[in-house]
């Protein structure tokens, strides 16, 4: 069995998701169910009492483990107070670090996020920090007590796949924690390679929550995550990089050895 | 009596605990996290602490996110 | 955890048997990889391996000068003191020995880095013999700040040393350790060091971590070939110095392959290394530590060093002598061991730039 030790915790999927942007929280049971994921992340916002709704949570499965993010974080401080705030809620010690002052393109502070990673980590949080993937940075996160490093594949929401592959990759190799993709998976194949390369999990919201069908495209993600995860164990083959022999480099030995 | 909640501020006739406040919003309790003059409440507190003029309450809950 | 932890985690796995159950097509899979694995390199220093030498060589060359160009780095070797109050039964300082023993003056040191300065090398490799009475720390501070004057970089080989005390040469203005392990395997470590301070495995074995945390910009570290199964040697070696690169990401590690040379006393290898080994050593570490440098010293021929210029090698010693003062008087003293590569600067800069390379006298400057 492949498990995911992680948080404290033993999962078998792969697959994290993101519950923002559904038109309606009422899809959520269905692509729970058709995904297979354990755990989802949830907000902390301020009950608005003029538009009353059912309530988020009741549309969640309560085998599945709530990682509430900090997002409309701007600064480490922020960051703190939202977590322990939602921890105060009862669902648990997981937290998604987000802390987010550019809103043009929504990428994460590494600095602050760093920092209040070391706070939270200290009071006993398992702590999920999302973040550019740089190396530097994700080692002082994993220094600092994270429990898995969340770096992004292209900006929230963008659908445009991962385009820092290059710098996950070296995350992957690099940091002996958990690497989590998070952020700017469009397609299932994306999901797939970030698996491939040797990714921990990967985190999705988006290109479920706006697909015409969200239910069958929470499936497809679900399939993907798991084809890709099965490549990784698998070992896929050598990339020859070059098919033509050049002059032989070891030639000289055998003159030697006569 | 004025208290300030979420933001804005809200006119009560009556002294109400917490717990007694969520009840009259139609919020169930174990949906909610309150802050409350910038401190967070545990539960167990909500039918001790009553609320006062000038206090200012933060009534939060899930919803999705990413 | 130290290094010994893992290393004896990995011996726990029964590497001998790994190595004679690997098959041509497990070498050829783990050569065309991105990131070759702890098993890829094992994979790779097996002797079904030698049937895949070719492609491993080529492979080695092209991640070679993607990752450094076609560039080899020179430096030359000053020994400073040959009193040594270890037994090692291959080394010519061995304290049994009957040879001249001396330590140089600061001036004398000042005068032979002159007369190299002059050939135009800028990398300088200090060394000295375990005594702490005769070459202490404070005297080679001494010789290092002299030394600043005219060269770019200066590397220590000397006894181990606590993590103080290379903080302290490191404001001298050291930059680089060069330590060999010399043998991993803890039971013929202990027959082939018979007596001193260099009994102590351990003490040995953390040292190029304790120069990691004192700030060390490079550490070099070797196995001296010839003394246990080399198959098994360099992959700890492999694995050490991965184990340095990865927890200590500031800290350059580069590898040495010594190769037991006669030396006084006579000593005979207990076990073969052939040039062929040699190849596929350096191309295997090359493939598992694609940044790392590698040393090749003129212990060995100078033929056999030209061939090796294309395969995963980026510093070579020139100009060499091991002998105390030899560059002073040059009257014969007993080196450490033999040189056999016996071309001057000018004649190894030639020889470097007829193999299509760049010869580096200065890799950088420390401010």
């Amino acid at each position: 069995m492949d498990v995911l030790r992680i948080g404290g915790k033993e999962i078998t999927s792969r697959l994290f998701l993101g519950t923002g942007k559904f038109s309606s929280d009422s899809l959520l049971p269905g692509v729970i169910r058709a995904s297979g994921v354990q755990v989802v992340t949830v907000a902390l916002r301020r009950v608005d009492f003029d538009n009353p709704q059912e309530y988020m949570l009741n549309y969640i499965d309560r085998e599945c483990i709530l990682m509430p993010n900090t997002s409309g974080a701007r600064t480490a401080d922020e960051a703190v107070r939202i977590a322990r705030i939602a921890r105060a809620a009862g669902c648990g010690n997981w937290v998604k670090i987000e802390v987010i002052k550019d809103n043009k393109y929504l990428l994460p502070d590494n600095y602050e996020t760093l920092k209040a990673t070391e706070t939270l980590a200290k009071e006993g949080f398992a702590v999920f920090p999302y973040m550019s993937p740089d190396l530097m940075a994700a080692r002082q996160m994993r220094d600092a007590g994270a429990a898995a490093v969340m770096p992004l594949g292209s900006p929230i929401g963008s659908n445009r796949g991962l385009k820092t592959k290059e710098l996950i990759r070296i995350l992957i190799d690099e940091i002996d924690i958990p690497i989590i993709v998070d952020a700017g998976i469009g397609r299932p194949s994306e999901a797939a390679e970030a698996m491939e390369m040797g990714a921990a999990a990967v985190l999705v919201n988006t290109a479920i929550a706006v697909a015409e069908d969200p239910v069958a495209m929470a499936e497809a993600f679900g399939l993907a995550v798991r084809a890709g995860r099965k490549a990784f164990l698998a070992g896929p083959g050598a990339v020859k990089e070059y098919a033509e022999a050049s002059s032989p480099l070891t030639g000289f030995l055998r003159d030697t050895e006569q | 009596m004025k208290v300030k909640i979420n933001g804005k501020i809200a006119e009560l006739d009556a002294s109400l605990s917490l717990l007694e406040l969520l009840e009259v919003k139609g919020i169930k309790p174990g949906q909610a996290v309150i802050q409350y003059n910038g401190d967070i409440i545990d539960r167990d507190s909500w039918t001790d602490i009553v609320l006062k003029e000038n206090d200012e309450l933060e009534i939060l809950r899930f919803v999705g996110g990413g | 955890m130290g290094f010994y932890d893992v290393y004896k985690a990995y011996q726990e796995t029964g590497i001998g048997g790994w190595l004679k159950n690997t098959t041509p097509e497990r070498v050829g899979a783990a050569v065309g990889k991105s990131r070759v694995s702890e098993w890829d390199f094992l994979a790779m220093l097996s002797p079904a391996a030698e049937q895949k030498l070719e492609e491993m060589a080529q492979q080695a060359h092209r991640v070679t000068v993607r990752n450094f160009g076609r560039v080899i780095y020179l430096y030359t070797p000053l020994y400073l003191s040959n009193y040594c109050s270890n037994q090692c039964v291959y080394c010519g300082f061995n304290v049994q020995n009957r040879v001249q023993r001396r330590t140089l003056s600061v001036d004398e040191v000042e005068k032979e880095g002159q007369i190299i300065a002059e050939t135009g090398l800028r990398h300088l490799l200090i060394l000295t013999g375990e005594s702490r009475v005769e070459a202490p720390v404070d005297y080679i501070a001494a010789c290092t700040e002299r030394l600043r004057r005219y060269f770019a970089s200066i590397s220590i080989e000397i006894y181990p040393l606590e993590v103080d005390e290379y903080k302290t040469l490191i404001s001298a203005g050291v930059d680089g350790l060069t330590i060999y392990q010399e043998v991993y395997d803890p039971v013929t470590y202990d027959q082939v060091h018979l007596k001193g301070p260099k009994k102590n495995y351990l003490f040995r074995l953390n040292a190029p971590e304790r120069a990691c945390q004192a700030g060390m910009r490079t550490v070099n570290l070797g196995v001296l070939l010839g003394l246990e199964d080399w198959r098994t040697e360099v992959f700890a070696l492999g694995l050490h110095a991965r184990y340095l690169q990865d927890k200590y990401p500031e800290t350059e590690i580069s590898v040495s392959f010594p190769r037991i040379r006669p030396a006084a006393g006579r000593f005979r290898p207990r076990a073969e290394v052939s040039d062929r080994n040699m190849v596929q050593m350096i191309t295997a570490l090359r493939l598992f530590l694609p940044r790392a440098g590698i040393t090749i010293s003129t212990r060995e021929r100078a033929e056999f060093r030209d061939n090796l210029i294309k395969l995963g090698v980026t510093r070579m010693s020139a100009g060499s002598c091991t002998e105390v003062g030899g560059r002073l008087d040059g009257n014969g003293h007993d080196g450490q061991f033999d040189i056999s590569d016996t071309r001057s600067v000018k004649e190894m800069k030639e020889a470097i730039r007829k193999q299509g390379y760049q010869p580096v006298f200065k890799d950088w400057v420390a401010m």
